[in-house]
């Protein structure tokens, strides 16, 4: 009887721990909470200022940097609304690659999220009202991980095209530039 | 403001409640013993050969477990089965003649159905309407391609068909694996990415049939319906060329607010209105919508209240799949409905 009780503690022990110690089920976030665009106003896209330096403003985060399934869906996405065209799969084109360390317009999710919804000169144009707010989200996540930025849990392992790089979940961290680091971005 | 988009948003809220409102897919829009064509009505038989078969040899089965289960319980004592040199060449016997049966009963099965699938499973080179067929995740692209350009017909989970002519369906993947099947027509045919496979029937019966993806292919995968519409040769070139034309020209202000609605937000990144500056195929073609019997691949019926539901929140309806939610304002969602409710 009591080597059956010490068993069944045991047993339960064993269960108890096998959760605690279990992988965390990522919940795929199918509806979307809606998102604040109101960030863009403050996003800093530059190290030059006028007059004194203004106070850092705490980072944006991206809820979508959190989720494999929300990265996979800005591959999608990057795919079909034909960032391809211009940037190809992250290694530049017509516009600028994605998957070095040089971010002309900030590496900050924030710093991406407003470049694709206000558009940039020489080419990039304004997608605000043609995306929906969480899918530049999700594509901003996606074009993150293009340059190592994102957990490798995170970065999508393969897709189907005919890549000559690593997937972006094995590309090696690009120590972005630019306002984050003190050096301008080259041109 | 007003009562469309309240309403709307009301059954966008209530999940599951679009569903509620529709009728359910009528029986024998869906079965394959109300066969429609040669193909099904091949099918249905081989059905009926099988389950006679079956029949038969459940039946032998049962009257054989009877039969021993009445012996073992008489007074045969153990050590009298096992020691009868004759009921073992008895034995020996009765597990042959069943080994025999069995093979015979297979084999048959193996002769018709053979005899059955190689007719239903042939595609010939020449045919009367060639359809194409891309599966999506989670809708069917269906098209009737044309060696001129501009007479290739582009539309979405709606196949029509003349009655009683070939009809040969050239099936591809835009993403993963589906299968076409429609019972009441024909059977299955996988859609394989890179890879284009074919399936040829003939529909003898005119109506409205339901069709299904029959290969587990994602999320909503149950949702990813079709119907086959077969109608009169007369009906079916009737379709094709209103089918050809561009989108009606908006003579309304509502409509012209609810085009320039379309244009101006995200519907415009995926849809294609043919006649309008809309021209992504990521979704369905949008040119003719309001001709269509259903919407969001059968999912819901083609209402206004259901087209606003989807459009608003999607997501609820059907979650997971590829079309945004898009949190319009009430009137813009109203004019964009109006306009797309006149896109016959």
């Amino acid at each position: 009887m009591r080597t059956q009780s010490a068993l069944l503690a045991g047993l339960i022990g064993v269960v108890v721990a096998g959760v605690g110690v279990s992988c965390r089920r990522e919940d795929r976030i199918l509806r979307q909470p809606p998102t604040a665009s109101a960030t863009l106003n403050t996003v800093q896209m530059s190290g030059l200022n006028a007059g004194a330096n203004p106070a850092p403003q705490p980072p944006v985060p991206n809820i979508y940097e959190e989720s494999a399934y929300a990265t996979s869906e800005g591959q999608r996405l990057y795919e079909q609304y034909n960032c391809v065209g211009c940037h190809a799969h992250g290694g530049g084109g017509m516009g600028p690659a994605l998957m070095d360390e040089n971010w002309i317009y900030g590496s900050d999710p924030a710093n991406v999220f407003a470049t694709i919804m206000q558009g940039r000169p020489n080419g990039m144009p304004s997608f605000r009202n043609r995306i929906p707010e969480y899918q530049v989200w999700e594509i901003t996540a996606y074009v993150r991980s293009l340059s190592g930025l994102l957990p490798k849990d995170v970065a999508p392992s393969r897709s189907d095209e005919m890549n000559v790089k690593p997937s972006e979940s094995s590309t090696p961290r690009q120590t972005p530039t630019g306002i984050t680091g003190t050096p301008e971005p080259k041109r | 403001m007003n009562g469309l988009a309240s309403a709307a948003i009301k059954m966008a809220g209530l999940r599951g409640a679009a569903w509620a409102l529709d009728p359910r897919i009528e029986p024998g829009r869906h079965a394959a013993l109300r066969p429609a064509g040669p193909e099904s009505a091949r099918i249905e038989w081989l059905y009926w050969v099988i389950f006679w078969i079956c029949l038969v040899v459940f039946v032998l089965m049962m009257i054989g477990f009877a039969r021993a289960a009445r012996i073992s319980s008489t007074s045969v004592s153990d050590r009298a089965i096992l020691e009868d040199p004759q009921g073992d060449r008895r034995s020996a016997w009765g597990v042959g003649i069943g080994l025999g049966i069995t093979t015979l009963a297979l084999f048959v099965v193996l002769v018709f159905s053979i005899a059955e699938g190689r007719p239903i499973e042939g595609v010939a080179t020449q045919n009367d309407v060639t359809i194409e067929v891309t599966g999506h995740q989670w809708w069917w692209e269906v098209a009737y391609p044309n060696s001129e350009a501009d007479l290739r017909i582009t539309t979405a989970n709606e196949i029509h068909v003349p009655v009683g002519e070939r009809i040969a369906v050239v099936m591809k993947s835009g993403d993963v694996i589906h299968s076409f099947w429609a019972p009441n027509i024909t059977g299955k045919r996988d859609l394989i990415p890179g890879y284009a496979s074919a399936i040829s029937f003939q529909v003898d019966t005119p109506g409205t049939y339901h069709g299904q993806c029959a290969e587990f292919c994602g999320l909503q995968h149950a949702h990813m319906g079709f119907s086959v519409v077969a109608e009169s040769k007369r009906e079916f070139e009737a379709w094709q060329r209103q089918q050809l034309q561009s989108a009606i020209e908006p003579s309304e202000p509502e409509t012209k607010r609810g085009r320039q609605v379309f244009l101006t937000h995200a519907c415009v990144m995926c849809h294609t209105i043919r006649g309008t500056t809309a021209a992504s195929q990521m979704g369905p073609d949008l040119t003719h919508v309001a001709s269509r019997n259903r919407i969001a691949a059968e999912t819901l019926p083609n209402t206004p209240g259901a087209l606003a539901g989807w459009i608003l929140d999607p997501q609820s309806i059907k979650p997971g799949n590829h079309m945004a939610a898009n949190a319009l304002a009430g009137d813009e969602l109203e004019a964009l409905i109006t306009y797309l409710e006149s896109l016959k």
